[in-house]
């Protein structure tokens, strides 16, 4: 088996296991949390301005805001580890179809690699500083790279009907 | 039945069970939800001009309710889905993972029982709520949601192990799938790869241009609605509720047109693998795959226009839903009639 396939499949099958490990995690010790906080913020904000409580309103209405971007976060960095996974073990299965020289081929698996890994982490790095442009910036660049390493696989497949 | 077969007929019967239940979900759940949760948040407004605080947590209670069904519902849906496209994996990489057959077939055997009560449970959830629970937040349900997330990551690790040990002896512990050079296979792998990149394009696209657009119009939304709701203008408020079910659905509509897009794709790719083990003439193989990826086309695409074109858009998106079932089942069949010559072989070995 080629390196460019061993990344792949090594990879792809260590992220499936750690993304399921994040979701079971976050199933069990903050999903449910992160919904009562966001229903109850959100009654709150309306319960406060039902008494007109204008400040207790905005403050529970941000508090609604807040939950919901790091809800939103949390749930994507689960689906999009364990989805780029899947595609990367696929892609080890296939890889020998893509037509390029192995170096090529390997640069593109680790493009593919670094891009699965680091784009679901930005994405759950948002949520310890809201608005963080390093964390904004490495999402993306590393997606970046997957839609890349992508397109060259793609490119590689087309190659290789035509060859 | 060896265990990549396994794994292979129950991947695509997870598949198309899941795709099966997003379809009767969008005909018959979705919109109706969403029209409630907008009476819901009327409601809410209305006793906020009313100054009846207890109302208004009255009315989030239910909408807290509406929400949790329609979010587990998604989520049976997609677990549904993801198992299925894992289960088509691990048939795939099943040649390089080093355990003894029965151990393979435990693990797949475990891996189909988790799969199907995964979603089952997560399901469930709404329904069964906290009876009998011992915990505060968490019911039965959700355990054996837990558990089954749990099952599937044990066979991971299963697979993983086994990996580790083809690392080390490098001997194929059963012959790879066969290559088939058809139309079929062709079109699936290069149609399959195009589709997940153009929902990667997409998808960076909508984090690009509107993800946070979208997060900062929502607290507006919902600011605007309840000023106008406490200074006692019920039609203003009334108002933000449309604007905030229009915002609701261009979210949803990009996130599924992203989600089912890449899945599709995903489903393409892993379907022409398996094409040798599809036991059908070739009219039937070039049917079934021209219309999966017919389906896999217009499914996204007229999720996308639903916002210009409403319901007939949304229709047309569940005929496409349709003819990706309708194919999926045309190859279960196939693989059911497969002769199990392949088997023999592995048999003999």
């Amino acid at each position: 088996m080629t390196a460019s396939r061993k990344f792949l499949l090594f990879g792809g099958l260590t992220l499936a296991a750690l993304g399921m490990f994040y979701g079971l995690y976050y199933a069990l010790f903050v999903e449910h949390q992160s919904l009562d906080q966001m229903g109850g913020s959100l009654a709150k904000s309306f319960s406060a301005a039902a008494v007109r409580d204008v400040s207790a309103s905005q403050s529970a209405l941000h508090q609604y805001g807040e939950t919901k971007y790091d809800y939103v976060r949390q749930v994507d960095t689960h689906s999009h580890w364990v989805g780029l996974a899947m595609l990367m073990i696929l892609l080890g299965v296939l890889f020998d179809r893509v037509n390029f020289r192995e170096p090529v081929r390997q640069a593109i698996a680790i493009c593919i690699l670094a891009g699965s890994v680091l784009f679901p982490l930005s994405v759950t790095l948002q949520t310890y500083d809201h608005g963080a442009i390093a964390f904004k910036a490495l999402a993306v660049v590393s997606s970046g790279l997957l839609i890349a390493g992508l397109a060259a696989t793609a490119l590689g497949f087309a190659r290789s009907e035509f060859a | 039945m060896s265990p990549r077969r396994l794994y292979i007929f129950g991947g695509i019967a997870l598949i198309t069970a899941g795709m099966l239940f997003g379809d009767i979900f969008a005909v018959f759940v979705l919109h109706q939800n969403a029209g409630r949760q907008g009476t819901a948040l009327i409601e809410a407004n209305a006793a906020v001009a009313a100054g009846n605080a207890s109302a208004a947590n009255q009315a989030f209670a239910g909408l807290g309710d509406l929400l949790e069904d329609r979010g587990t519902q998604v989520d049976a849906h997609v677990h549904m889905l993801g198992a299925g496209y894992l289960a088509l994996i691990l048939a795939l990489v099943q040649p390089y993972v080093a355990l003894s057959r029965p151990a393979k077939k435990n693990a797949a055997w475990l891996f189909l029982i988790g799969g199907t009560l995964l979603p089952l449970g997560i399901f469930l959830i709404h329904y069964v709520g906290l009876a009998y629970s011992p915990f505060a937040v968490i019911g039965w349900a959700s355990v054996l949601a837990d558990a089954s997330g749990a099952l599937l990551i044990l066979v991971l690790l299963m697979n993983l192990f086994g990996f580790w040990k083809y690392r080390g002896t490098r001997e194929l512990s059963e012959p790879e799938l066969p290559r088939e050079n058809s139309m079929p296979t062709r079109a699936l792998l290069t149609g399959g790869t195009i589709l997940v990149l153009l929902g990667f394009l997409h998808g960076a696209y909508y984090a690009g241009a509107m993800l946070y657009q979208h997060e900062q119009m929502e607290t507006d939304i919902l600011g605007r609605m309840i000023g106008a709701a406490s200074s006692g203008r019920l039609a203003a408020a009334n108002a933000e509720v449309n604007n905030f079910g229009n915002l609701a659905g261009a979210r949803a509509v990009n996130i599924a047109a992203h989600s089912h897009i890449i899945e599709f794709g995903l489903l393409a790719i892993l379907l022409s693998l398996v094409q040798p083990y599809v036991f059908l003439s070739d009219t039937w193989k070039r049917t079934w795959a021209k219309a999966l990826l017919g389906g896999s086309v217009i499914l996204p695409v007229f999720v996308l226009l639903e916002l210009r074109l409403g319901l007939l858009a949304g229709g047309i998106a569940d005929i496409g839903g349709l003819l990706v079932i309708v194919s999926l089942v045309g190859m279960l069949i196939g693989i059911v009639r497969y002769s199990g010559r392949l088997d023999a072989e592995e048999v003999a070995r």
